[in-house]
């Protein structure tokens, strides 16, 4: 109900309206997302999907995968895939411009001061210690993703789950490959169901 | 013709560096210090750093640096521009083929398989965050000496808060770098 809701919330804002928050949200999520990709994904899922409700859990996954499928920064794309999702072209132009514009003058501000900025003290603390609530925002979204697929009841997603963590996470197997494997898998599995229903 | 010559060595940068993050250190290094020699080895990793230390991603970041240093501000935005214009082509092609054809049966199975691996491989990130801010070192090199009993803390209330409280991201990190900080030096 919550989505639908939502949904129609969405369906009731005018176009700029709409661009203005993907702009806002993109722009707020950009700047203080310290700690790379998967960060950022963890937070438009967090605000995208559990706080307004315009997107669904699963197509947050595909649209993540879509992300990681082109080259580029993963924080850039996954803005790209959201805004084409909501809005089309013009969308994604917007949330790619808010995506950008924060490292754009942070970096341009920091190039002209950086000594001072790399040896003051309570700057580099509290880079560290942001670590800390960054790894927690992406540590809870982690735990939501993870019961929804364990929630399937399929072993074999959950042992994909599993394989592909360690592979990433041990055997530092690139993305690519992790993404290319599993969707073989995935494909061969729906064709497989495909044939035993047609035998049926 | 400067301008037309960092588009181009960004546009190269975006375009072939797949796999994100540190995976276009590499390919940064290439272009900028040994291909087009626009910035020292010395710069470069002082570079990196600010790039670390900073919101956004490393390929961006670098790219508004040199462009910054080389040709000033619009050196910044065309280093940018090139830079995602690539991702930008390739990430609305593959969203378009994405929405038309989600429904088919093929497709359903390939998103199907990738889930659980989307999943494992943001686990795997926030853990290697989690070991970065517990511990200030990489997974395979945690020394339990090193332990942060004040990042540890802070980690625990802010997914308690997380999970409990339905807290926003924004203030959950920028409250967590302002407690912290605090707290270190009221330490001293």
């Amino acid at each position: 109900m919550h989505e639908n809701k939502s949904r129609e919330a969405l369906a009731q804002m005018s176009d700029m309206q709409i661009y203005w928050k993907l702009f806002w949200i993109t722009l707020t999520l950009s700047a203080s997302t310290f700690g790379g990709g998967f960060v950022i994904i963890s937070m438009m899922k967090k605000r995208f999907v559990e706080q307004l409700g315009w997107l669904g859990d699963e197509e947050m996954l595909d649209m993540t995968a879509i992300a990681q499928s082109s080259p580029g920064a993963l924080g850039v794309n996954i803005a790209i895939v959201v805004g084409y999702r909501l809005k089309k072209v013009m969308g994604a132009l917007v949330c790619t411009l808010g995506a950008v514009l924060p490292p754009l003058v942070i970096i341009s501000v920091i190039s002209v001061f950086y000594n001072q900025f790399r040896d003051n003290t309570y700057i580099s603390i509290a880079l560290q210690v942001m670590r800390a609530g960054v790894a927690a925002v992406i540590i809870d979204v982690v735990i939501d993703l993870a019961k929804n697929i364990l929630k399937m009841k399929n072993a074999l997603w959950v042992i994909m789950m599993a394989a592909a963590f360690l592979a990433v996470c041990f055997f530092k197997v690139s993305a690519i490959v992790i993404i290319l494997i599993c969707g073989a898998v995935g494909l061969i599995y729906v064709l497989t169901e495909n044939g035993r229903e047609a035998k049926r | 013709m400067i301008y037309l010559q960092l588009f181009w060595a960004f546009f190269q940068i975006g375009l072939f560096s797949f796999g994100g993050g540190y995976a276009a250190v590499p390919l940064i290094q290439n272009q900028i210090v040994e291909g087009n020699h626009w910035l020292e080895m010395s710069q470069f990793a002082d570079l990196i750093t600010i790039a670390e230390m900073t919101p956004g991603p490393i390929a961006v970041n670098s790219a508004t640096f040199v462009g910054q240093q080389i040709a000033g501000l619009p050196g910044a935005i065309v280093c940018t521009l090139g830079c995602i214009l690539p991702s930008f082509i390739i990430v609305l092609v593959l969203a378009w083929l994405y929405m038309k054809y989600r429904s088919l049966k093929v497709m359903q199975g390939v998103l199907t398989g990738l889930r659980p691996a989307v999943v494992a491989m943001i686990a795997s990130a926030g853990l290697s965050l989690l070991s970065l801010a517990l511990f200030n070192a990489s997974l395979f090199d945690i020394q339990l000496s090193d332990f942060r009993v004040v990042e540890a803390v802070i980690f625990c209330i802010c997914l308690v808060l997380l999970r409990k409280k339905k807290a926003g991201p924004i203030l959950i990190i920028f409250g967590s770098g302002i407690v912290g900080t605090l707290v270190y030096c009221l330490m001293r």
